[in-house]
Parts: structure tokens; sequence; C-alpha cells
């Protein structure tokens, strides 16, 4: 008999109707399925890598140059008083932001969807010993570790660009991958929801497309009414960027605790709640 | 689950003195006000083949679900190994092997690609799922297709390469949910032969299927379903025997309609009428035939009363709306 076999006891579906809310069983089965996802992509990797960067560096060139041209230096709370910055370092600290968010949520949905309803794929994955919560976590991590890929490409471009040589920056990484799981666990949710693909454009317009609008990506949050900024300042992403942008200019990130708290709170729950709501989706 | 793999080559004559490798103990699904399946029971024994052959909405596939763990039944138990479901349901799935009713191949794999990465969720390492893959894909009849994407396979291809992948950790049971449904009959022989191979290498399966010969060729025990129920149970030959008339004879042509209803009837201990055709279902058949002489203009058919006869009494001929 195998290692896996051996080991496993109690791990399958716990008993009889029980609740979509009942804890998660984690386990390190998700690893094989990870690692299917990671040999899909290595043969595509190159082209999936342009098609990832090039949108998001167009952005910046063309806003950060072309608006940066016109905006001049930009004014932003620092830790001793207000500080001037060109307007594309502060759009690429935003939009780095932005683009984690972006490359989570896109293989979260549309890749995870083709792979959980398209292919069936997870159908067969549950056919040997893997569970369902572990299918979740892999698909979970795995739009994570494609954001961080992502988010590593762009940052190499912008250092090459001369955007920011902050040494500080190497802890930006961390966070942003801290970002993609936030968001690949919120697309999720949304995810286990979908009859089709067309579910997930009102998750991009109605929901994404004003996020950005409203975390400080492209304009400093100070210009909101006060009204929405009490929304904004609640916002994932909003949080994240308020995390990553000093770092750009080489300073320290003020209020750490409560962004990265607010950003593991928006996790948490919303890990749970896509495990419950794809647990319901497959009767398990 | 010891006895099992230390067991001598198994037979199905020998199958019943064995304890059972899988057991389903009344067993209950409903979806809101539609019972599924209702107060289910059935073993499988050790080196046997269940088939398992109802019509579509006869609860087959919810039962295989449940089978594996997948779906939670509203009551009623499911054992197998030694283990209890859904409990135990990675530890009996690791010696399980299942072939669904929709292929769930990866389709940006290789056939050799495939069956690494399956084997994987088992547990198995690299080295030693890679030192199965010849054999699987000679099992499969696909060596010369071992970097082939499923995409470029045939139907039949593909479902002998989804058996394979079932085969990646050695099961000792193998559960096919309709494994020859749109095969071609060339592909459903060598699937047939494959099973056999299988059956007597002593592995146990469960099979369910719409193609009555298949049941009849590979299973050494049948289970009747209807409206998530079971009603009847037994080999092939006996049920047939239970339940039917040895001689069929079939009627058709301008007329037949007809004769169904004219003195010829007392002929047959029971007629029934599909469409055009006429069966008369009799133990004497020579009378009948002799009595069919008078109308030379129909055409008839006398043979043996088979599986799908068996089929049609006891599930009826009528197309069901959720059909």
């Amino acid at each position: 008999m195998n290692t896996v076999a051996a080991q496993s006891t109690s791990t399958g579906t716990s008993g009889t109707n029980a609740s979509v809310w009942r804890a998660p069983q984690l386990s390190l089965r998700f690893w094989p399925v990870f690692l299917r996802n990671l040999l899909v992509w290595r043969k595509l990797a190159i082209p999936s890598l342009v098609g990832n960067i090039a949108e998001p560096l167009m952005w910046l060139v063309a806003f950060g140059y072309g608006m940066g041209a016109l905006v001049g230096q930009i004014t932003v709370a620092g830790p001793s008083g207000p500080v001037q910055v060109p307007y594309i370092l502060f759009l690429a600290s935003g939009s780095i932001c932005m683009s984690a968010m972006q490359a989570a949520s896109f293989e979260a949905l549309y890749s995870a969807f083709s792979r959980m309803h398209v292919q069936k794929t997870w159908d067969g994955i549950m056919n040997a010993p893997v569970g369902l919560d572990d299918i979740v976590l892999a698909e979970m991590l795995w739009a994570a570790f494609k954001s961080l890929f992502t988010v590593t490409a762009i940052l190499g471009v912008m250092l090459a660009l001369g955007i920011s040589h902050s040494p500080k920056l190497l802890l930006a990484w961390p966070i942003l991958l801290g970002v993609g799981i936030t968001f690949s666990c919120i697309a999720l949710i949304f995810n286990a929801l979908a009859k089709g693909y067309d579910f997930f454009t009102y998750y991009f317009t109605l929901f994404l497309t004003p996020m950005m609008f409203l975390s400080g990506v492209f304009f400093p949050l100070e210009q909101l009414p006060v009204a929405v900024r009490v929304v904004a300042d609640w916002l994932p992403l909003s949080n994240a960027v308020q995390l990553v942008r000093p770092l750009f200019m080489d300073q320290w990130p003020a209020n750490v605790a409560r962004h990265a708290l607010v950003l593991l709170a928006y996790t948490g729950v919303a890990f749970w709640v896509a495990l419950a709501l794809t647990r319901k989706r497959f009767r398990v | 689950m010891q006895t099992a793999q230390t067991a001598p080559k198994i037979t199905a004559t020998v199958s019943t003195t064995l304890p059972p490798l899988f057991q389903v103990h009344q067993l209950c699904k409903r979806y809101g006000d539609a019972t599924v399946v209702d107060d289910l029971s059935f073993e499988i024994g050790p080196g046997e083949c269940l088939g398992v052959i109802g019509p579509n909405g006869a609860g087959k596939t919810t039962t295989i679900r449940m089978c594996l763990g997948l779906t939670a039944p509203d009551s009623g138990s499911v054992h197998a190994l030694g283990l209890e479901m859904p409990r135990d349901a990675l530890a009996i799935k690791a010696q399980l092997g299942v072939v669904s009713q929709m292929d769930t191949l990866d389709p940006d794999f290789t056939c050799a690609e495939n069956l690494l990465v399956y084997g994987r969720y088992f547990g198995m390492r690299d080295a030693q799922i890679r030192e199965r893959i010849p054999a699987l894909l000679e099992f499969a009849s696909l060596s010369a297709k071992a970097n082939a994407r499923p995409g470029e396979l045939s139907g039949g291809m593909k479902r002998r390469l989804s058996l394979a992948r079932a085969l990646v950790n050695d099961p000792k049971l193998l559960m096919l949910d309709e494994p020859t449904t749109g095969l071609d009959p060339q592909a459903r022989h060598l699937m047939w032969e494959r099973l056999q191979l299988l059956l007597g290498q002593g592995k146990s399966i469960l099979l369910t299927t719409h193609f009555m010969d298949e049941a009849e060729r590979l299973c050494n025990r049948l289970l009747v379903l209807d409206h998530g129920r079971k009603i009847a149970e037994g080999t092939p030959r006996n049920l047939i025997a239970e339940h039917l008339e040895p001689d069929v004879v079939e009627v058709f042509g301008v007329g037949a309609l007809a004769v169904a209803e004219s003195p010829l009837r007392a002929l047959a201990a029971r007629v029934e009428v599909s469409g055009e055709t006429v069966f008369f279902y009799t133990a004497n058949a020579a009378a009948l035939l002799q009595a069919l002489q008078a109308h030379p203009q129909l055409r008839t058919l006398h043979r043996p009363a088979n599986l799908e006869d068996l089929f049609l009494k006891l599930t009826g001929r009528q197309i069901r709306e959720e059909a």
C-alpha cells in the first residue's frame, strides 16, 4: 500500500449531512493538485507571462509618463509630514497591488472555473484520495502563486526602468503574495457561485473596477469625499496599497497592524465562505 | 482486506465464501421531495463483478457517488475493506479505482503525464508511478500514444486511458459508471476484454451499464434498479429463468398488431406490443410458430429470452419523461 493510504484514517467528508460551515479539513494532499496546475502552466508559461505583464506595463508607461508629465510631483502623507514623489512612483506602487489583485482574481475565476466546471478536473481528483477542501486550498495557493509570478515580473521591469530602487521592495514582495492570497480567496467565493463565465464579468466590473478607483491606485484617497473615504479605508485593495506604497518610497508604512489585520480578516472570512459555498455546490 | 490480498486466484464460484469487500446497507437519498435512492442494500465479494442496470434516473450514479463518499446518504451505511464511508472516505478511495461517466482526463497533458499526475493524488512517488506507466499504457493499448494528448484520441482510447488511470494505484475494487457508453462495437469489445482480464487477476468490479449484452457477458451478479429501488437481484441466467418464459417470438409486418388480439394470443404465456412489433413470451414456441404459418405476410423472429426482455419487463417499455 502506498504512503498516503497508510496515513489516512479519518480525513474524508465528515458525517452524514454535516454542515457546509464545518471546520476546514486541510492537509498536505493539496500539494499534488498544486503541482498539477504548475505542470500545465510550465507548458504555457512564456505566452501567459507576456499576457499577464503586458497590460499592466502599458498602463504604467502610458499613464505614468503621459499623466506624470502633466501632474509632475504628487504629495503623499509620510511618517514625518507630507512628501513629494514623482507621479510614476505613486502609480507604480499602487498598480503593482492592482496587478496582484487582478492576476489572482483571473486565475481563481476563469481558470479555476474551467478546471472545476468545464473540464471536471476536480471531479476526477475527488475520485482519488483527495478531499474537496484540499482542492480549494490548492486552487487558492495556485492563484496566489501565479499572481506572485506576475508581480515579480512587473517588479523586475520597474527596477529596470529605475522607477524605484528602494531596498525595502524586498519586503513588498511577500506582502504582495499576501495580497494575491486575499484576492484569490475572495474570487473563489464567486467561482463557487458561478453558472458560467459571464458571471465573472459582473465581479470584475461591479466589484474590482470600482475598488481600483477607490483604493488610491491612480490618485490619493485624500481627493475623495469623506463619506466615500470611510468605505475606501476598509477595502482590501486600499489597505494593500497603504502597506506597499511607502516601501517603494524607501519608507516604513504607518498603521501596519491595522492594514494587515484588515487583509487577514478578508482572507480568513473569504476562504471559509468560499469553502462552504464550494461544498454546497458539490453537495459534500 | 488481508484475506483478499492473500487469497489465491479467486473465481466467481468461491467468492461467496469470502467476506464481502464492499457492503451497502439500507442506503437512502432524497433531493427535496424526490427519493433518488430508496432502501438499497447490496454486497460485492472479492473477484466478483456486480452489474447495476436500470433506466436513466434510476439512481445508479447517485448510488456510486454515495459509495465514493462524494454524496452523503440521508440514512444507511457503506462499508468497504473494513472501513466506513464517509468517515474513512480517503482511506477507502486509496484502494479504489474509479471511471466516471464523463471523462475527466487532463486535456493539457499527454497520456503518460495524465497517469503520472493522477498517481500523485494517491501519494505515490514519481519514480514508483513512472515504473508503472509503460504497463498501464500497454494494458490500455495506448503504448504508441504515450505522448499524445486526450484531444488526439478516439472515444475508445479515452475510455481506456481513463481505465488505465483508475488502475494507477493497483486498486482492489473498480467502480465503472457506464464505461462503454458512446463507444463503437470494436472499442466496446476491447474494453470488455480488458475488464475480463482484470477480473481474471482477482479484481472486483462494480459496473453500471445500459447494455444488456455487456451485463450478461461481464457480470456474475446483477442488480436491477428502478426509481431508486432494487427490483431484482441475481445472476443473469437465474434472473431470466425466474422472471421470463424461455422463448420469445417477435412478430412484425403488416397486420402484426391484429395478431396480438387474435386467438393466437392463447398460445403464449404473455404478449407485449411495442410500436409495430408484437412479443410473444412462451415456453412452447413450436405451436405458436406453426399457427403463425397461416399469416405468411408476417415476419417472425424466434429467439431465447434475454436480459433485454427482463429489463423491459421489470422497468416497462414506455419512454420516461426524464430520459
